[in-house]
């Protein structure tokens, strides 16, 4: 019995150190790939120029139309998320909703979160048909927010539900309404949570070709209107790739790079800014 | 021990309680509660684990309700006006009848904002200031009040987190104070505390009873005995005997009370 515990023991402490090195690994080779081919691509002009004439076939030129792009299709899309989920997430955690409500909520929306992006894409670009619209931002955004909403939905309530009962309770018996607790308790106390929350939509968002190639489109010029096309960074990846340039590819890479340091960056940046809000949460 | 409070008897009581019935889904922990809570003073709820004594309590101010599968039957007075009728205003209610929790639960804010919170929800800071006073002078009185002042005066916009937790106990107790409340629930609140911090609740509370009606749940009989005007004992939901607490405890006329007091049973 001994023997056999111990083996059991040994045999799952070997899977679970193989399982993180595989996830680890992947990561580091994903990093090292696009380090690899795409730091030497990468030079100042890329970051601070729109494509010139002949970008595409290795001439000069940057991508600073993608990274504005992009900024501005996720972050709108993240505002627009955020705007939405808070509440939703409030109504499941602090509200008394019925259960078969919450349960019918939380199953659509994880039916949503699985939905590949494309789909997204192809029903938003039949909207904005019908609708008369045109590839722009504002549809992009739209799209995307949809994409994001699942994801952030689902992150808030988690960090809403660790919220301990006797602490909301603390706030009602003071006179509190449901209203005034979520915003002025609620938030505080969570907030490394909704942090999270807004952090992996974003990352979604901003990572996303599919969704956005129809309804955001595509362009060379900075984004300046609400109303017309924008660039992306995942699209100026696929749309280097598929050239048969291998300087082409090597920015590609470069836009990658630039891609994962922004969310990167971002991220690092939001989790510090919110540590410093942190000091009256109570454990 | 206790001083003969006119009121005990004599005044008209401050909530009334009558035939209040619990479910917790199917099973029936209040069974037609008929009692009568003194105005001013201190009335202790007492009883064995289980009895229904924090679900009493929980159901004066309504927060009973925040839990599922609750029903609740029955009728509670306050100053005349039945607190279980559908036109009552929750939030007035629960700003009228204040809670003490067992575990202290600070909000997430600074010890400041922790006691100004009640006084800015309710619109007390704007009032504050109309009358020439001002909210720092408010969160000072009843952190004075709480008696939590002197340990906390220099480090007001520090954490409420990084108190003790007996004092976070007492700043829970002046966050509870600063809304005003006519009534005061407090539900076992020395039970998490060290027995030093545990006499400074008792005390204040003592302090306090002279003008607000304060009502407490305690499994402790030594603490109702000592803190206690008027007893409520709960016996596997239902009420066994309540009274002037020198009577209930010198000449308890249930035998179920006599057993329990001799700690015979429960």
């Amino acid at each position: 019995m001994l023997i056999k515990q111990r083996l059991e023991e040994s045999f799952f402490k070997i899977l679970m150190v193989i399982s993180t090195f595989f996830v680890l690994g992947s990561l580091l080779l994903i990093l090292g790939t696009v380090l690899w081919r795409g730091l030497p691509a990468l030079d100042l002009a890329m970051l601070t120029q729109t494509p010139q004439g002949g970008y595409y076939l290795g001439k000069e030129g940057g991508i600073l139309n993608a990274i504005l792009g992009s900024l501005c299709l996720a972050g709108g899309a993240t505002i627009v998320a955020v705007i939405l989920s808070l509440p939703i997430a409030f109504y499941l955690q602090l509200y008394s909703v019925p259960h078969f409500t919450k349960d019918w909520i939380r199953l659509s929306l994880d039916i949503l979160w699985g939905t590949p992006s494309i789909v997204y894409g192809a029903i938003g670009f039949t909207l904005m048909i019908y609708l008369g619209m045109r590839a722009s931002l504002l549809g992009g955004i739209i799209v995307l927010s949809l994409l994001e909403l699942p994801i952030m939905v689902r992150g808030m309530e988690e960090a809403v539900s660790m919220v301990p009962k006797a602490l909301l309770e603390s706030s009602y018996s003071l006179g509190a309404t449901r209203f005034e607790t979520a915003f002025k308790v609620v938030v505080r106390q969570t907030l490394p949570g909704l942090v999270t929350a807004i952090l992996l939509a974003f990352g979604r968002g901003i990572g996303d070709a599919a969704s956005v190639l129809f309804t955001a489109g595509y362009t060379d010029n900075l984004p300046t209107s609400l109303l017309r096309p924008v660039a992306s960074l995942p699209l100026a990846v696929f749309f280097q790739l598929g050239t048969p340039f291998p300087a082409v590819q090597d920015r590609a890479y470069a836009a990658a790079l630039v891609l994962i340091v922004l969310v990167l960056g971002l991220s690092i940046t939001s989790r510090l800014l919110s540590s410093r809000f942190t000091k009256n949460i109570i454990r | 021990m206790s001083q003969a409070l006119p009121l005990n008897t004599h005044s008209s009581p401050h909530l009334r309680i009558q035939d209040l019935n619990v479910w917790y889904e199917t099973n029936h922990a209040l069974r037609g509660i008929y009692a009568e809570i003194p105005t001013f003073g201190i009335t202790a709820i007492i009883g064995p684990s289980g009895c229904g004594k924090t679900t009493l309590l929980r159901s004066l101010n309504r927060l009973l309700e925040e839990g599922e599968g609750i029903q609740v039957k029955g009728q509670v007075w306050l100053n005349g006006v039945d607190i279980y009728d559908h036109v009552m205003d929750l939030n007035e209610l629960r700003t009228r009848v204040g809670l003490l929790a067992p575990k202290p639960y600070p909000l997430p804010l600074s010890i400041y904002e922790n006691v100004a919170y009640g006084r800015r929800i309710h619109g007390l800071d704007v009032l504050d200031k109309g009358n020439g006073r001002n909210l720092d002078r408010k969160v000072e009185h009843y952190l004075r009040t709480a008696g939590l002042w002197e340990e906390v005066k220099d480090r007001l916009k520090a954490p409420a987190s990084a108190l003790s937790t007996g004092q976070q106990q007492r700043l829970c107790l002046a966050r509870a104070l600063a809304v005003e409340p006519e009534i005061l629930l407090c539900d076992e609140p020395t039970s998490a505390l060290d027995p030093i911090s545990a006499q400074g609740i008792e005390e204040q509370l003592i302090t306090l009873k002279e003008n607000t009606t304060i009502v407490i749940v305690t499994h402790l009989l030594r603490q109702a005995s000592r803190m206690a005007d008027y007893v409520i004992f709960l016996w596997m939901g239902e009420l066994v005997e309540c009274g002037p607490a020198k009577e209930f405890f010198e000449n308890p006329k249930d035998s179920r009370t006599q057993a329990y007091l001799m700690g015979k049973i429960g």
